[in-house]
């Protein structure tokens, strides 16, 4: 009992719990008697080693359930679904015979869906889109009125079959047009917007990107020092991007503008864009330039539904195909695509005025 | 200067037990040394068991007055549950010399060496208390552990009043210290 004593008076000692008077008396005993010292130095280490184990035991049940929470919400992983896992394993070889079976007539089921449905939907390209070259006999007559000041460089005996527009990619005669203006034609002469006709032969076709390169061969032909325009190389496109167009739907040059209204175009085709712009027979092959000069597309269809929705193809594809002629046909490797546009910042009739000349109009025919 | 500053906010939420410390450097820490357990013979339970004894061994080492960490957390813990789990192969007579050192170390043989004298204390203070029987454990346990006050102690165990409930807390703590001296001593 005593003990037991002596241990709470050196428990309040050490807690600090004891008023002034007794502490010094304690003091005083524990001066005296060294096993009361002694007894103390011991009990203070024992309350140490019991903090330790109790901060401990707390820290611990911490960890525990921080782990626990941190498995719940995720971010520890440890690998309490293999078990489900290999159930769902079992599972699979279990009914693979019947899901292999199960899918394979789904899939048959789907391709004659799908092969139902493509036959009943009508062709898209015939019924919905225009191509925008003209056919010309009906206006042959016209042609021949206006140019006939100068002489026609046409053959003699010459049907003319289509018409549209194209635009010079390398100052030395080299143009780029739609291939459907060519369509059907094996010859093509090129008027400029001054009435000078040049003979012209077809270099490049194709039919995949709707695009054909020509080359003015004609002694006539003098080469301009360089184009006031550039090609733009990248793809891209914005939205509401004000671009505008030279072309001959009629006898003259004629201009128009829009907007670009869609990234891709017909049926999501990514190599086109459509543009808000009127857009008549004529057109095609025509050079589509943004504000600052650049050719970004090619005008080349048009919706039949809608109005003014137009297509044009972009500018990187002529990139594409020069570099295909390039690699296939060594007789062309001088033809390189104008790299800086002179028309930034100038206002719409001096770029106008700058582009005209370089755009023609593209006759296509065949001889008797 | 701002990540030091976090780290230095880190450590002394962790030394005050700070559940929201706690967890984010658990969050920072545990993946790192999981998978470098697993990746050395090790199952999810022994990665659970080094990262907690690494986290233990941080812990403790914030309670000291002179506590600095002259590393970033994530080296230290790594280094400790590297080090630990060494041992622990060694131990079982798994050890092999092709152990994959995925993050910097630093030597950290010390503070094992204080954390394993640690550990042995709490097992000898673990086995005194749980053969002392009941109530006493629990009384003990609410007083030093739980830091409950005599009033509500003699009212959980049933005691008339706090007068006796101290006197049987002394007397359990004089049992408990003897136990505890006896298997202290020896270790010594």
């Amino acid at each position: 009992m005593e003990d037991n004593i002596l241990l709470q008076a050196i428990e309040r000692y050490l807690e600090g719990t004891m008023l002034p008077a007794e502490k010094e008396y304690f003091e005083q005993l524990r001066k005296n008697t060294p096993e009361i010292d002694q007894m103390v130095v011991e009990h203070s280490m024992f309350l140490h080693q019991m903090d330790m184990y109790s901060a401990r035991s707390i820290f611990k049940d911490n960890l525990h359930q921080t782990h626990n929470k941190l498995t719940e919400k995720g971010d520890i992983y440890e690998g309490t679904e293999l078990s489900t896992k290999g159930r769902i394993i079992q599972l699979y070889q279990k009914y693979k015979r019947v899901t292999a079976i199960a899918a394979s007539v789904g899939g048959i089921i789907a391709l004659a869906i799908s092969v139902i449905v493509t036959s009943l939907s009508p062709s898209p390209k015939k019924e919905d889109l225009q191509e925008l070259s003209k056919k010309i006999y009906v206006l042959e007559g016209k042609f021949n009125t206006e140019i006939k000041n100068k002489p026609s460089k046409l053959p003699e005996g010459a049907t003319l079959k289509r018409g549209g527009t194209g635009f010079l990619i390398d100052a030395k005669g080299y143009i780029v047009t739609n291939a459907h203006v060519l369509k059907g034609s094996s010859f093509v002469n090129v008027i400029s917007n001054k009435k000078d006709e040049f003979k012209a032969k077809i270099i490049f076709v194709d039919l995949n990107k709707d695009l054909a390169i020509l080359k003015i061969d004609d002694k006539d032909y003098v080469p301009f020092k360089y184009l006031p325009y550039n090609i733009a190389k990248s793809g891209d496109i914005s939205l509401g991007e004000e671009v505008f167009t030279l072309g001959y739907p009629r006898n003259e040059i004629t201009y128009s503008k829009g907007d670009v209204s869609a990234k891709t175009g017909y049926n999501n085709d990514t190599a086109s864009f459509q543009i808000q712009m009127p857009a008549n027979p004529g057109n095609s092959g025509g050079p589509l330039l943004n504000k600052n000069g650049e050719v970004v597309g090619i005008l080349s269809t048009r919706e039949l539904e809608a109005e003014g929705v137009t297509f044009a193809i972009k500018s990187k594809n002529i990139h594409t195909i020069i570099e295909e002629i390039k690699n296939s046909d060594t007789s062309v490797q001088k033809i390189k695509l104008p790299k800086h546009s002179t028309l930034k910042g100038m206002d719409r009739e001096t770029q106008i005025n700058k582009i005209e000349d370089c755009v023609f109009m593209v006759q296509a025919f065949n001889k008797k | 200067m701002k990540a030091e500053l976090n780290e230095q906010l880190l450590l002394k939420g962790l030394a005050n037990r700070d559940s929201k410390s706690i967890e984010t450097i658990y969050k920072e820490n545990f993946n790192m040394v999981q998978a470098f357990i697993l990746n050395n013979n090790g199952s999810y339970d022994d990665a659970r068991d080094i990262f907690q004894e690494a986290m233990i061994a941080l812990y403790e080492k914030t309670q000291s007055k002179s506590f600095v960490l002259t590393c970033k957390i994530n080296t230290y813990v790594y280094s400790v549950c590297r080090r630990l789990w060494l041992k622990r192969l060694q131990q079982l007579g798994r050890y092999s010399n092709q152990i994959d050192n995925i993050e910097a170390t630093i030597p950290v043989e010390d503070d094992i060496e204080i954390h394993e004298k640690r550990n042995a204390e709490f097992a000898i203070m673990d086995r005194a208390l749980n053969s002392l029987g009941e109530p006493c454990k629990s009384l003990l346990q609410g007083y030093y552990i739980k830091k409950l006050d005599m009033q509500a102690l003699a009212k959980e165990f049933g005691y008339t009043n706090a007068d006796n409930a101290k006197n049987q807390k002394y007397k359990c703590l004089m049992r408990l210290k003897k136990l505890f001296f006896a298997q202290y001593n020896i270790g010594e």
